[in-house]
């Protein structure tokens, strides 16, 4: 009797455990938790899993932009912030023509993606120069973007007056409101709402759209040979693929989503983040990847979706219920260390 | 007096696999003993026991006696070896290139005077005050001074070595080996592959000078010509068993070559073909190829493949038999003529060759063959996609997807055929066995649909059961589907048990192409080229 538990025991909750990754497990446990906390402390738990909702939206694609970089065997890629800068100038230049509304969205959306293109084939042919160090050096280059477009945003033609200083005439302000009708759009598109519980439809649906676009492009001659390439370059070239082509391929794409990816955020949040705002963009972004199941070598959309929403929900929740049980603001903190916490975990064991 | 080194009746088995028959080999002191025999025929397992390489004995250790001066021993750990006086002049040199000659030769044998520091340390701890020590670079560097010069070296003992040429390496690595006094035994394991041939020569001249010290010399080379030249007794190896014991006053190129090959020869029964073949209709005319892949160089090969005929490509390791495959299909550069039914096929183009319907099986399976990490079917299917544009289904025009349902049914339909063991389609490759990932890489070259197919070292790392299917499948393609195919292996029993011709390689051309029965002193000959 004890032995045959014992082999069901090993067989079903062994192998599921592996299958799952304990850190994951260990996550959807703590969310769990800290549900059962907010409930206990009689928090309003409807309002804490909408706002979960919307965060997920809004920062998604960001993650999602990691997707075709680790499928394209460059790893996880630390220089978001290249394509966050060239989303931002896209998303800047309808607003300084007083766009407003859906019509501000679509064209930041597509001067993003174009822009986006452009920084990522520079960036992925930088790569293909630094093989085998690419974590390392995104890192380091998404830094170096972020400190360049600061200067940038300072001496960039920019005129409108609602985007430049109020005193001097010259350079752009550290936050700026999106357009009216810009600010929400999405979020505000068919919402869902019961009592105090929403779901911004319109922004989930952008979310899963863009999701699939990129599960569809996996399946295409293009997708499928940077699969191979990341994942055995000896392989693609005997298959005829050049791998240098398929990981350039790979890093426009990721910076092309990232450069959508922080349109969409900024129209939901409201402001449009300068400076050193994008600093860190990559740093949640690839801990939500890593806690979905993903790693520096594989990951898939579904490790996308669950690691944003696990991810997200933890953040939302841990915060107003860490306020809550200790006296102070021990979230930020708890936030930082169960995202870096979560990317040296994968770092350490993640390798080929 | 008893021989210096006495290795008797030394049997091992990997997983199963007997490696090792009981082989008996002896060198006495002041004596060169060459060790020959082809690609997996014992020779690094032995030296792996005489060194306790943990290899070993993580596996099941041996059986068998070791004896070194007439005492036996028994080595665990390669410190063992090096205390029983046994010192090994590696392949791949282990040497620090920050570190200068002198260093290295010394290297964690330094030399040491007592300081201060050290004194007051050692009045407490000796051992902790011994490694205070500093290093006292006069003597080192007059012991190095003698052991360079022992190895016929001139070269500054203060230069770093990573600066220095290749051939310089080799004889600062055996330099270090002599500098230990107590060095009885030293064993030359392929030394000369890197040098130049001046070099080669010293280093042959070196062993004897050696030698005639009193060190017995134990080396294990390819190159036949070298052993003619120094060897005082010559030991044959093949499948783990000593088959031979030759002086070297009475040994010849090819009786050497001729033993190491031996007749192994399985007379098989191959059906029949419905059609001819013959030197008029040629598959591939090769001329003056070269081809620059890192350890098997084709320096100007020419050979011709009849269309329709299973041609076997055999020879030596470090040859080049395994270079010509690879430069066709465009893995390693290559230059030089290929026509492919009479066109001439692009060289350094995969694609290319691909498209010209030539496949290639690599030997390098885990390495170039296979997506471990995917499914069998993705592995199937993929090359075909990408090339031939097989198993997508379009939707919109310009959005051709992957057609799932259409390649889960061809893999299956590979996976009854080839018989795969395997839990489905979906499973990664990783899983399976030497064999049956053989087996998805013969699927995968089927499905491009090739009128001309490269198999290198098809049965390498496969168990003998499926050894022989995967002969059967390739002689089977070649009569029912008239598939051309260039067979390349160091298996030469296996080569004559399916192809119709056998090219051999030596030294980067094809020394003679020969028929399957042809005797084995012709082979042994066209090996050593």
């Amino acid at each position: 009797m004890r032995e045959r538990v014992l082999a069901l025991y090993e067989k079903w909750f062994l192998g599921r455990v592996a299958e799952i990754g304990i850190p994951r497990l260990l996550i959807t446990a703590f969310v769990l938790t800290l549900l059962g906390v907010a409930y206990f402390y009689g928090m309003n738990l409807s309002f804490l899993l909408s706002d979960s909702l919307v965060r997920v939206g809004r920062n998604g694609i960001l993650v999602l932009a990691l997707l075709p970089a680790v499928q394209g065997g460059l790893g996880l890629n630390f220089g978001l912030p290249v394509g966050v800068a060239a989303g931002l100038v896209g998303l800047l230049i309808p607003m300084e023509f007083d766009l407003g509304g859906w019509k501000c969205f679509v064209v930041a959306t597509v001067l993003a993606a174009l822009f986006g293109w452009l920084a990522g084939l520079a960036y992925g042919w930088l790569l293909n120069r630094v093989k085998g160090q690419e974590m390392m050096v995104g890192t380091y280059v998404g830094f170096s973007v972020v400190s360049g477009m600061c200067i940038f945003w300072l001496l960039a033609p920019f005129h409108n007056r609602k985007l430049i200083w109020p005193i001097g005439g010259q350079g752009l302000r550290t936050t700026l409101p999106c357009t009216s009708g810009m600010s929400r759009f999405l979020d505000d598109a068919w919402r869902v709402k019961f009592g105090d519980f929403s779901i911004p439809t319109g922004l989930l649906l952008y979310f899963l759209v863009l999701c699939g676009l990129v599960a569809l492009f996996f399946r295409t001659r293009a997708g499928l040979a940077i699969r191979a390439a990341g994942e055995n370059p000896l392989y693609a070239k005997a298959c005829g693929i050049s791998e240098d082509r398929s990981r350039l391929l790979a890093a426009a794409l990721s910076t092309m989503l990232a450069a959508v990816g922080i349109v969409a955020f900024s129209s939901s949040y409201g402001f449009v983040q300068l400076y050193l705002a994008p600093l860190m963009v990559a740093f949640p972004a690839v801990a939500a990847l890593l806690i979905g199941g993903g790693s520096v070598n594989r990951a898939s959309v579904s490790h996308v979706l669950i690691g944003t929403l696990l991810f997200q929900t933890l953040l939302t929740i841990a915060l107003p219920v860490a306020n809550k049980v200790v006296s102070g603001d021990i979230s930020e903190v708890a936030r930082v260390v169960v995202a870096n916490g979560m990317i040296l975990y994968a770092l350490t064991r993640g390798s080929r | 007096m008893p021989p210096i080194l006495e290795m008797s009746a030394i049997a091992k088995e990997y997983y199963g696999n007997r490696v090792l028959k009981g082989v008996d080999l002896s060198v006495d002191a002041g004596e060169i003993v060459c060790l020959v025999g082809e690609n997996g025929a014992g020779k690094s397992t032995l030296m792996n026991i005489l060194f306790g390489m943990p290899v070993v004995h993580a596996t099941g250790g041996f059986s068998g006696a070791v004896k070194i001066a007439g005492q036996r021993v028994a080595i665990d750990s390669p410190f063992k070896a090096m205390e029983c006086g046994i010192g090994m002049v590696h392949q791949e040199f282990m040497l620090l290139p920050g570190f200068t000659v002198t260093e290295n030769i010394k290297l964690n044998r330094e030399l040491t005077s007592s300081n201060p520091l050290s004194s007051v340390v050692g009045a407490l701890s000796p051992s902790a005050g011994k490694r205070l020590e500093s290093l006292d670079f006069d003597s080192m560097t007059r012991d190095a001074r003698a052991a360079l010069a022992r190895v016929g070296l001139e070269v500054e003992s203060e230069a770093t070595v990573g600066g220095l040429p290749v051939g310089h390496k080799q004889f600062i690595e055996i330099a270090r080996e002599v500098d230990r006094h107590k060095a009885r035994i030293l064993v030359f394991d392929e030394p000369s592959a890197v040098l130049t041939e001046s070099e080669a020569d010293r280093l042959l001249e070196t062993m004897r000078a050696l030698a005639r010290d009193g060190i017995g010399i134990l080396f294990i080379t390819h190159r036949l010509d070298e052993v003619m030249a120094v060897a005082d007794r010559i030991v044959v190896l093949r499948d783990g068993e000593r088959v031979a014991q030759l002086a070297g006053s009475e040994a010849s190129v090819g009786r050497i070559a001729e033993l190491m090959v031996g007749r192994k020869i399985e007379k098989r029964d191959l059906p029949p073909r419905s059609f001819s073949v013959s030197d008029a209709e040629l598959a591939l005319d090769i001329r003056d190829l070269v081809v620059d892949m890192p350890g098997e160089p084709v320096t100007g090969a020419t050979l011709s493949v009849r269309r329709g005929e299973i041609l076997g490509i055999g020879g030596l390791a470090g040859y080049g038999k395994l270079g010509i495959a690879n430069g066709i299909a465009g893995i390693y550069p290559g230059r030089g003529t290929v026509l492919k039914d009479g066109l001439p096929l692009p060289l350094n183009d995969p694609a290319g060759s691909l498209a010209r319907r030539v496949a290639f099986l690599s030997e390098d399976r885990r390495g170039v063959g296979l997506l471990l990490d995917e499914s069998i079917e993705l592995n199937i299917g993929l090359t075909s996609l990408q090339v031939q544009g097989k198993f997508l289904r379009t939707w919109l025009p310009g959005l051709s997807l992957l057609d799932a349902a259409g390649l889960r049914a061809h893999a299956r339909e590979m996976i009854r055929w080839l018989d795969v063991r395997c839990v489905g389609p979906e499973q990664p490759v990783r899983r399976l066995s030497g064999g049956n990932q053989q087996k998805v890489c013969i699927a995968k070259a089927v499905t491009l649909d090739p009128d001309l197919l490269f198999v290198s070292e098809p049965t390498r790392g496969v168990d003998v059961g499926a050894k022989q299917r995967i002969l059967d499948e390739l002689v089977s393609l070649n009569r029912d589907r008239r598939m051309t195919i260039v067979v390349t292996s160091s298996e030469l029993a296996e080569l004559r048990s399916v192809c119709d011709r056998i090219a051999i390689v030596a030294r980067g051309k094809v020394s003679r192409v020969l028929a399957p029965d042809a005797a084995d002193v012709d082979f042994g000959l066209a090996m050593a080229g």
